[in-house]
């Protein structure tokens, strides 16, 4: 495959700028079997800002995280209903295969995952040289500049052939996020990515969601309230795989509108 | 208690112990080096070697693992990564059921698969057999190991939009690898002194030219000199028998030299 042939966004580019949703919910019902994990959920996801889904355990906001990336799929037992659009582009239309939504919606997990077999640079660029990238000068410069991005470089420029496994828990998860950034997608996936790191390394994280918010748009779940409320522009509060009140961080937090996101957030259930 | 299972696990240790004694007492002094060069002489006549034997077994070993490597490895994938679990039961069960069955059942199935309608034992039916018996072994290996690799792994570079048989190959089956090199290396080393398939399917002639011809094994010759009421041809088996050993050995050492870990990883 030629270096050419990775897939950009089909919408044009000044269509971020004016405020066009990155990700328009229509109606998105996901089902594991018989049982509805997310129900009905409609909301519009804002370009280059961080949207935080919080909600208590099981509440689906998993899911819903794994639907915008099509990751679901990967359950044999998973269907969706409704309507998810990135860009404009319908992410569940027959044509539009998974990989090509993934290339354009990367995703960091809760358990930092970089590949055991792999320096800390061919993990950074793998997703580019396994989409057929050959190019070593663009793969050395997408390099450079994903970690600078992930505020890891100046920590591994000196060692950059070393494994990937003799980094840090922290600096870990900063790798898989400058490994999610290489392939340059428009959106980015974070499923609780701090929830297993020290108070520290969660605070480099948060600071460089706030960084990364400058050209990405970046949904966030996350089980930590202040987390929520130091990161977010806006806060999504799912409940039994309902979404109960979507709104900006600072509305959510300090007078929402429904009784129940009151109660989570003030920490009396959940 | 204690002691019970003590004296068990000395009961494992002692016949590998024996083994090794007299196979290597009796088998180096009887080692020169006519026995690597040489072809077995006429009854009666002094000296010869196990050239042919020796060689046969090593040809006869890349033909099983080019026969039983791609298939077990590949069924092995697809029992990790692809089937449902249902086919997956049914394949699986019938790996266990082949891996239980007698080797010399094998030998008789390709004796009438390929030694009849060839009109003659070929060093191709020796290699097929061997592979034959390599498959659910290194099947299950590979399923195992592959198994055991990370589910996050997976998603993570399905999340990076890579595809999945690409994910499959660079990504699960490269953090496998040892694993997977560890089942083949094994299974061969189990192949490698197997006697009874090779019984009907080898011939355990001279020197073969071709694959069609027929081939001599370290194991057959062991069997035949053993049997025969020749001291001479008595040492040359114990000779036969301490090659073989080593040859195990050095399978299973290159084992362990395979899976030491580089990294000595944190994790």
């Amino acid at each position: 495959m030629p270096e050419t042939a990775l897939p950009k966004s089909q919408a044009p580019p000044e269509s971020k700028a004016t405020g066009t949703p990155a990700l328009a919910v229509r109606n998105l019902s996901v089902f594991f079997g018989k049982n509805a994990a997310v129900k009905n959920v409609s909301f519009d996801i804002a370009a280059r800002a961080v949207t935080a889904i919080i909600g208590p355990s099981g509440c689906g906001k998993s899911t819903f995280l794994r639907a915008i990336n099509r990751m679901h799929e990967l359950n044999p037992e998973a269907r969706m209903e409704g309507q998810l659009k990135l860009f404009g582009d319908d992410i569940y239309s027959r044509d539009v295969e998974p990989v090509v939504v993934r290339r354009r919606v990367g995703m960091v997990f809760q358990k930092s995952n970089p590949f055991p077999t792999m320096s800390i640079v061919d993990n950074v660029t793998v997703g580019l040289r396994l989409n057929g990238v050959g190019n070593r000068k663009l793969l050395a410069e997408r390099s450079e500049q994903s970690l600078r991005m992930a505020a890891l470089w100046d920590e591994v420029k000196d060692r950059l052939h070393a494994p990937a496994i003799s980094l840090s828990g922290g600096q870990q998860q900063r790798l898989c996020i400058a490994r999610a950034l290489a392939v340059e997608p428009e959106v980015l996936l974070m499923d609780e990515p701090a929830s297993a790191l020290d108070p520290l390394a969660t605070s480099k994280i948060e600071d460089l969601i706030v960084q990364l918010k400058k050209d990405y748009t970046i949904v966030i779940v996350t089980h930590n309230m202040q987390q929520a409320a130091r990161a977010s522009d806006f806060t999504a509060f799912f409940y039994l795989g309902e979404l109960v009140e979507f709104g900006p961080t600072a509305k959510i937090f300090t007078s929402p509108a429904q009784k129940r996101t009151e109660d989570y957030v003030t920490g009396r259930f959940g | 208690m204690q002691v019970v299972t003590f004296a068990c696990a000395i009961l494992v240790v002692a016949p590998l112990i024996l083994i090794f004694y007299h196979i290597v007492k009796q088998g180096f002094s009887s080692l020169n080096f006519a026995f690597f060069t040489q072809l077995p002489k006429p009854l009666g006549e002094k000296g010869g070697g196990m050239a042919n034997a020796i060689t046969g077994t090593f040809v006869l070993l890349a033909e099983a693992a080019v026969v039983g490597v791609p298939v077990g490895v590949l069924g092995g994938v697809f029992l990790s990564e692809y089937g449902s679990s249902k086919l997956n039961w049914w394949v699986r069960f019938a790996a266990d059921i082949l891996n239980g069955v007698p080797s010399i059942t094998w030998g008789v199935v390709v004796y009438g698969l390929m030694v009849v309608p060839m009109h003659g034992a070929s060093a191709l039916a020796g290699g097929v057999v061997l592979g034959l018996m390599m498959i659910p072994l290194v099947m299950r290996t590979t399923e195992e190991v592959l198994q055991l690799v990370p589910g996050g792994y997976r998603e993570a570079a399905l999340a990076l939009g890579i595809v999945k048989w690409r994910t499959i190959v660079q990504i699960v089956m490269r953090t496998a690898l040892k694993g997977i090199v560890t089942g083949v290396l094994l299974a061969l080393a189990r192949v490698a002194g197997e006697t009874a398939p090779l019984l009907f399917t080898t011939g355990n002639l001279g020197w073969a030219h071709k694959l069609t011809e027929p081939i001599a094994a370290i194991p057959l010759q062991i069997y035949v000199y053993a049997i025969s009421p020749y001291d001479d041809w008595h040492r040359q088996a114990w000779a036969g028998a301490f090659i073989l050993l080593l040859l195990v050995l050095a399978i299973n050492v290159g084992v362990r030299f395979f899976t030491r870990d580089r990294f000595h990883s944190k994790t």
